[in-house]
């Protein structure tokens, strides 16, 4: 059991306030992610979750109970930090042992438990190192390890990826997903990465400036954003946003149309262009396009396309899929 | 150091200094031992020339030798407890977010600069004398008898003096210590259900280890030396219930005026003093490599 609710969560430092006014309702069970610019208060949010920082005001619910005032142990709740915070005089047996030594468990329960987190975490050949002598994909492993074994509510996960390379971090975001279909306890996870948002989350709440924008499945936030902020954030590379009297005739203060939205073609079309950079990744061609009066605007194409720097392209806009905002950002109705 | 260059470039870097810090040490050690096999008092200056170990035998067949290397012992044990312990928890103290913060860590660390003779003065006269002392009247004003502390309690007071002075050092240390301790690992441990008294033992004590060590083995050097807070308050007395292994060698070389006699004192001196760091390296060295 693990559901999660926020109710009206402020959290200020001193006259700053960091979370304005939060409410939030994660299910249990879920893999939510909360993605946001750096800065915007997804950590903070995350801490205040776990206890480790005080709420200003509102509540905060775990499995229907008032946890706002509770100790962060009492909250039953783990958390995989950034930095890993592994214990470095300890070894990796003693690390994942941890908690359960502190929960006054004895010895032999303990080296049970540790040896079946390191076997679901390929760690068994490790658990007499200490953290220093470890890769980092490793000292990942461990701190996941050391939360698993408590079998808490839920886990936290601030940025738990950010220290890795490339390709570990896409290794390590696949053996989390798996962890969490396993285990199926609820997960919260920060991160400004929004493909592993996309990739990883049952849910993501988009952050902005410590106020949720918006609260929904990946699809939801891809096809139906709530206003400009999440159009912008969510797809990669960034939709291209048009205003004036373009986005007038749409009958909108601003118009969004992603990359991939857009049709590129030499002789005729809606926009003319010169094509600026164009970045060729084999399966497709993001092009970086100089329309005239409108500005740059990157179109996905093909990844075979032929098209260099200065060519002449038009672009046309696929009607259906342009997104229409009013003057605060709001995202207007379909027309 | 990883590779073979960098090490043969930080050997011919080091050499000056090894080398002038070597020549420093090794003349005064053989004057020393030279010394200490002569018969040499200043107040018989006919009476010279090769005595081998006589001077040795006098001096640790002198039962005030014994003596003076248990006071020796004693004085070195009694001050490292105190300003480890005290040290560690002024600096757990001190790294409390407190009002007034910075004046009260001045504070803590003046008297690490108030020189020797100066504090074991302030102490002689202002805290530890029986007629006008602040024990005495605080004791007097509760209606206790008075102690006097250089005369009834000598070691006692000079290890007081000596830790007093001390403290602030190894609090300083230690708190810096402490406050490299990864916030992260803190707030991990929090959430690992750990309390105060788990957090200090099993995250908070480890982190200081090094530390620790380092203070163990920097006041050692200075406590095994310990010479002005005697000469200022008990002269090594009475009899030599305060006489550590410096002072019998000072009350040879210039209260007897034997030369001789002190040198191999010294040399007895500096062999303990590589004994004990010896056994030092050995138990708590192994906390400085890693
Ligand atoms: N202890 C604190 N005192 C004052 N301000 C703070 C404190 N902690 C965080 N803040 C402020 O709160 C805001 C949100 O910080 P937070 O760490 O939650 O951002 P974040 O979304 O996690 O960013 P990042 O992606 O860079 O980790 C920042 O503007 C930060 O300066
Ligand atoms: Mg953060």
């Amino acid at each position: 059991m693990g559901s999660i609710q926020l109710q009206h969560v402020n959290k200020s430092f001193g006259t700053h306030a960091v979370i304005p006014d939060a409410s939030l309702e994660i299910k249990d069970g879920e893999f939510v992610v909360f993605v946001g610019p750096s800065g915007c208060g997804k950590s903070t949010l995350l801490r205040l979750i776990a206890g480790l920082e005080d709420t200003t005001s509102g509540q905060i619910l775990l499995d229907g109970q008032d946890m706002t005032a509770a100790a962060p142990a009492k909250r039953q709740l783990a958390m995989v930090f950034q930095s890993y915070a592994l214990y470095p005089h300890m070894t990796v047996a003693q690390n994942i042992g941890f908690p359960l030594k502190m929960a006054g468990m004895d010895k032999a329960a303990i080296d049970a438990k540790v040896k079946e987190a390191a076997g679901v975490l390929n760690l068994t050949s490790y658990l007499d190192r200490r953290p220093r002598n470890l890769s980092g994909g490793q000292r990942q492993r461990v701190a996941i390890g050391r939360a698993i074994v408590r079998e808490p509510k839920a886990f936290l996960f601030d940025e738990p990826l950010s220290n890795l390379d490339a390709a570990l971090r896409v290794n390590m975001r696949l053996e989390i997903s798996e962890l969490h279909h396993q285990l199926k306890t609820t997960m919260v996870y920060v991160t400004h990465d929004q493909v592993e948002a996309m990739t990883m989350a049952d849910r993501i709440v988009v952050l902005n400036a410590g106020n949720i924008e918006q609260f929904g499945t990946p699809m939801e936030l891809y096809r139906t954003p709530a206003n400009r902020f999440v159009a912008g954030f969510i797809g990669s590379p960034k939709m291209n946003f048009v205003d004036g009297a373009e986005a007038a005739k749409h009958g909108a203060f601003a118009i969004g149309v992603r990359p991939e939205h857009m049709a590129v073609n030499k002789d005729s079309g809606l926009w003319r262009g010169t094509v600026g950079v164009a970045e060729h990744l084999g399966s497709d061609t993001f092009l970086h396009v100089n329309v005239d009066g409108l500005g740059l605007m990157t179109v996905r194409a093909e990844g075979e396309k032929q098209l260099h720097h200065g060519d002449v392209v038009w672009l046309t806009p696929d009607p259906s899929r342009i997104y229409r905002f009013d003057k605060d950002g709001q995202a207007l109705a379909a027309a | 150091m990883a590779t073979r260059q960098t090490k043969a470039l930080a050997r011919a870097m080091m050499a000056p200094s090894i080398i002038v810090l070597f020549v420093w040490m090794i003349v005064p050690l053989v004057l020393t031992l030279w010394f200490s096999f002569q018969r040499y008092n200043l107040n018989y200056p006919e009476r010279s020339g090769f005595v081998w170990f006589r001077n040795y035998y006098f001096f640790l067949t002198d039962p005030a030798f014994l003596q003076a290397i248990g006071n020796t012992l004693i004085l070195v044990v009694g001050v490292l407890v105190i300003t480890v312990v005290g040290g560690i928890l002024l600096a757990l103290l001190l790294d409390q977010p407190i009002w007034g913060q910075g004046i009260v860590r001045l504070l803590v660390i003046a008297p690490f600069f108030v020189m020797p003779t100066v504090s074991a003065l302030v102490w002689k006269n202002m805290m530890m004398h029986p007629q006008y002392g602040i024990f005495a009247w605080i004791s007097k004003t509760l209606g206790l008898p008075t102690v006097a502390w250089l005369t009834d309690y000598p070691l006692a007071s000079v290890i007081i003096i000596t830790a007093w002075e001390w403290l602030p050092f190894a609090a300083l240390i230690l708190l810096t210590a402490l406050q490299s301790l990864d916030e992260d690992q803190k707030e991990a441990s929090e959430m690992d259900g750990a309390n105060f008294v788990n957090r200090f033992i099993y995250i908070i004590l480890p982190h200081l280890a090094r530390a620790i060590t380092v203070v163990i083995l920097i006041e050692t050097i200075f406590l095994l030396s310990v010479f002005a807070e005697i000469y200022v308050t008990t002269q090594g007395g009475p009899g030599y219930s305060s006489t550590n292994l410096p002072f019998l060698v000072y009350v040879q070389a210039l209260l007897n005026y034997d030369v001789g006699g002190a040198s191999a004192g010294g040399m007895v001196a500096v062999v303990l003093a590589n004994i004990v760091a010896i056994f030092l390296i050995r138990i708590v060295g192994r906390n400085l490599d890693a």
